[in-house]
Parts: structure tokens; C-alpha cells; sequence
């Protein structure tokens, strides 16, 4: 490549909603570039990127501990009440046979949402610390995480389809438990904090080194 | 020839006109710049009406049922979100409403409000707002992954009782691939020039 040159650099920014490139106005205090294509803002880095996805990841973190000790399902059957927590859940899986499903709980419920945590911890860090290693390889984790947060609903709709099909039996009585609602909070807030984070601030690290 | 800037790293790039059915990638992230999709327009209008008739199947129609002595009893989705929202488990309800309802749902109206216009060469008011809104909704519309929590449900209590699958569960499944189908036709790049040119006169 003969001249590697960012929108940024070159005075430019492209636009979150439709792609289109423009120039980047001089903008007076508190004022907004919008899109002349779309109408969306526009602006050259996503704002405050770092520190809203720091708030939102830490966030998530605090919520997955209560998400995880407190019980998910309560079950009560002729006055015999069991409690039932994400990964007691899996376990019980287990026991009784269904292999499958509890692989499928476990990536979706505990997998899923730590790697999430931790590559967008590690992707925040890296950037705290300018590192230049692996620029590509850290941009496709972060697109992983963008991916593949949405299945860690699963859960959230194991529980609300049980509660609601077994009023219809009368044989036994299913209550969606504490952590369902924590849990339901870290898959959206960890969603908000991936959607925050800009990935282009991996790639402004090595245009510094260059320059 | 055109300049575009990466999303993900913002690079600067010419690209020349791209042929259907082509990805332009990034030649330094390698994220993907834009896909061009045959005969867009046309493809996503009739997904998206298959998609609508499906959905209207799928929620008026029994969903689950359960068989326990000898009587057998069915929910609808919406009856269902609601008995849940009835049980106080008002975020749980509007959850599932929120990405198995009114998100597909939205998306699809969306969808008709841009492209049926665009098919005849008009411009209408709010398309695009209307096209933001549905790329906006995108991330939140989870049906397929409300299918899987059906089948781990099944599993769970396939011991205590017999679920009877209604014909809206079907509809259902066949709901998710009609809309996936519908959004992977979108051509993003095509919509955006068309609506501006149609704009303008």
C-alpha cells in the first residue's frame, strides 16, 4: 500500500448508520455533526467508548454474581419446594442423561458471558496500555462479541416458557427466581457495553506507534 | 471508483463497482465493507410478506400445549407473555415480548415501508428513520434463540408431563428462517443511495 491513510487522518469520519465518508465539520461547543444521508449523529470515534464500556462491563460483572448463587427456577410440587440455581440446573442435566442440553446451557449461560466479559476487559486493557500486538486477531474477538451474546438468552426463555406452561398442568408449580431478572441484565448490559466499545481505538494505537 | 472508510478500523479504501454477489472486505481488519445481494429489492419484499403471514400464524394460533390425566390445555404466545407479565415478572414478559414480538414484528413493517417504495421508484416520508429503526432493532430480535430455549424446555419436561407442539410453534420455526432470509437480502448500501436519489429528485 502506497498511503495508508485513516478517515481521521484525513479530516473525515464515517458514518455509524450508513457507511457514508464526509468531511468532519469544525464544531463549535456542544454542537452535533449530523449525517447528510441519513440524519444519524456522526462522530470520528464513538463517544466516551472507553469509560462507558468500563461502567457497563463492570456493571455486568457485579450482577453476574448474584446471577449465578441465586436460584433461577423454584419448583414446589405437594409441598415439596427445590431451588434451583443456573448451574445446580446444568448439573441436574447432566445426572439425568441429556448431555446435549447441558453443553447447550453451559456455553450459552456460563460460557458465553464470561469470554464476553473478559475479551471485552482484555480488549479495554490492551488499549489502556497501548498495546500493538495482534490488531486484526483483537478486532475479530470483539466481533465475536458482538456475535454471539444473544444466545446467552436461552436461559431467560427456559425459565419464562416452564412458568408458563406449567400453570397449565396444575401438577406442579414453577417460579422464575431472583436470578432470572440479574441474569436477563447481564446479557443486555453486556450487549450495550459490546455495542459501546469502538474498535477503531485498537487500530489509532498503531497509527501512533507509526508516527 | 468510490471512497468508503472501514467501520471497524477506518481505513480509507477505493472501491470500484462491485458485481452481485460480492464481499468487499477490509484488506487490513478484514471486516466486511459491503455485500451485494442479486436482485435485493425483490427478495426481501417477498421474504418479508411470507415472513408477515407466518408471524400472523404463529401468534394467534395454540403454541404449546400440555397433556397431564386426560385434559389437555394450550397457550398462545401472546396469552402466555401475558399470564407471565400477570405473575409479576414484568421484566421477564416485556423481554420476550420485546425480542420475539414486537422487534421481528417492526422489522418487518420496516422492511415493507422501505422497499415497497423503493420497488416503484417513489419516495415516501420517514424511510429513512424507518430504515435506521430496522437495523437499530436487529440485534434485539432473538427468535431463533427463543426456539432453542423451546426445545431445552421440552427436554426439561418431557419427564413430568407431554408437551403437544401447536401448529403456531411451526410456523414459528418456519417465521425464523422467512425473516433471516428477508435480512440477509438487504442491500444496506443499495437502500441508502436509492432513498438519497429518490430524494432528490
Amino acid at each position: 500500500m502506497a498511503e495508508m491513510a485513516t478517515a481521521r487522518q484525513l479530516g473525515m469520519a464515517v458514518c455509524h448508520d450508513c457507511h457514508i465518508l464526509v468531511d468532519w465539520p469544525v464544531l463549535a461547543a456542544g454542537e452535533r455533526a449530523h449525517c447528510p444521508r441519513c440524519g444519524a449523529h456522526i462522530h470520528q470515534r464513538k463517544p466516551n467508548s472507553i469509560r462507558r464500556t468500563w461502567a457497563l462491563v463492570v456493571a455486568s460483572c457485579i450482577l453476574y454474581v448474584p446471577a449465578n448463587l441465586l436460584p433461577i427456577t423454584i419448583t414446589s410440587s405437594l409441598g415439596d419446594v427445590q431451588a434451583d440455581t443456573i448451574i445446580s440446573g446444568i448439573i441436574y442435566f447432566i445426572k439425568s442423561g441429556s448431555f446435549l442440553i447441558a453443553m447447550v446451557i453451559f456455553v450459552a449461560s456460563v460460557l458465553v458471558p464470561l469470554m464476553k466479559l473478559l475479551i471485552l476487559s482484555g480488549l479495554l486493557l490492551s488499549i489502556r496500555f497501548k498495546s500493538a500486538w495482534r490488531p486484526k486477531e483483537r478486532t475479530r474477538l470483539y466481533r465475536l462479541t458482538e456475535v454471539v451474546g444473544r444466545w446467552s438468552m436461552v436461559d431467560i426463555y427456559v425459565v419464562t416458557i416452564l412458568v408458563a406452561l406449567v400453570k397449565l398442568g396444575a401438577l406442579a408449580n414453577i417460579d422464575a427466581g431472583p436470578a432470572a431478572g440479574y441474569f436477563a441484565a447481564v446479557v443486555v448490559i453486556t450487549m450495550f457495553a459490546a455495542r459501546s466499545f469502538d474498535p477503531r481505538l485498537i487500530w489509532d494505537t498503531i497509527e501512533e506507534k507509526h508516527d | 471508483m468510490r471512497q468508503i472508510a472501514c467501520h471497524e478500523c477506518d481505513l480509507i479504501l477505493t472501491l470500484p463497482p462491485l458485481p452481485d454477489r460480492s464481499v468487499a472486505r477490509c484488506i487490513r481488519c478484514g471486516s466486511v465493507l459491503l455485500r451485494t445481494k442479486p436482485d435485493s429489492i425483490n427478495r426481501t419484499i417477498a421474504w418479508t410478506i411470507a415472513g408477515l403471514i407466518l408471524f400472523l400464524i404463529a401468534i394467534t394460533l395454540p403454541f404449546l400445549g400440555m397433556k397431564s390425566g386426560g385434559a389437555e390445555r394450550h397457550t398462545a404466545l401472546l396469552t402466555g407473555i401475558y399470564e407471565i407479565y400477570q405473575q409479576d415478572m414484568f421484566g421477564l414478559a416485556f423481554l420476550v415480548l420485546l425480542t420475539c414480538v414486537l422487534a421481528p414484528f417492526a422489522q418487518m413493517i420496516g422492511l415493507l415501508y422501505v422497499f415497497v417504495p423503493l420497488k416503484f421508484n417513489r419516495s415516501v416520508r420517514f424511510a429513512t428513520p424507518v430504515f435506521r429503526l430496522f437495523r437499530l432493532l436487529q440485534p434485539w430480535s432473538m427468535m431463533e434463540v427463543f426456539m432453542l430455549g423451546i426445545l431445552v424446555a421440552l427436554v426439561k419436561l418431557g419427564k413430568i408431563a407431554t408437551i403437544v407442539p401447536g401448529l403456531a410453534v411451526f410456523a414459528f420455526g418456519m417465521l425464523i428462517f422467512a425473516l433471516t432470509l428477508a435480512v440477509t437480502s438487504v442491500d444496506a448500501d443499495l437502500v441508502w443511495r436509492r432513498m438519497k436519489e429518490l430524494a432528490d429528485g
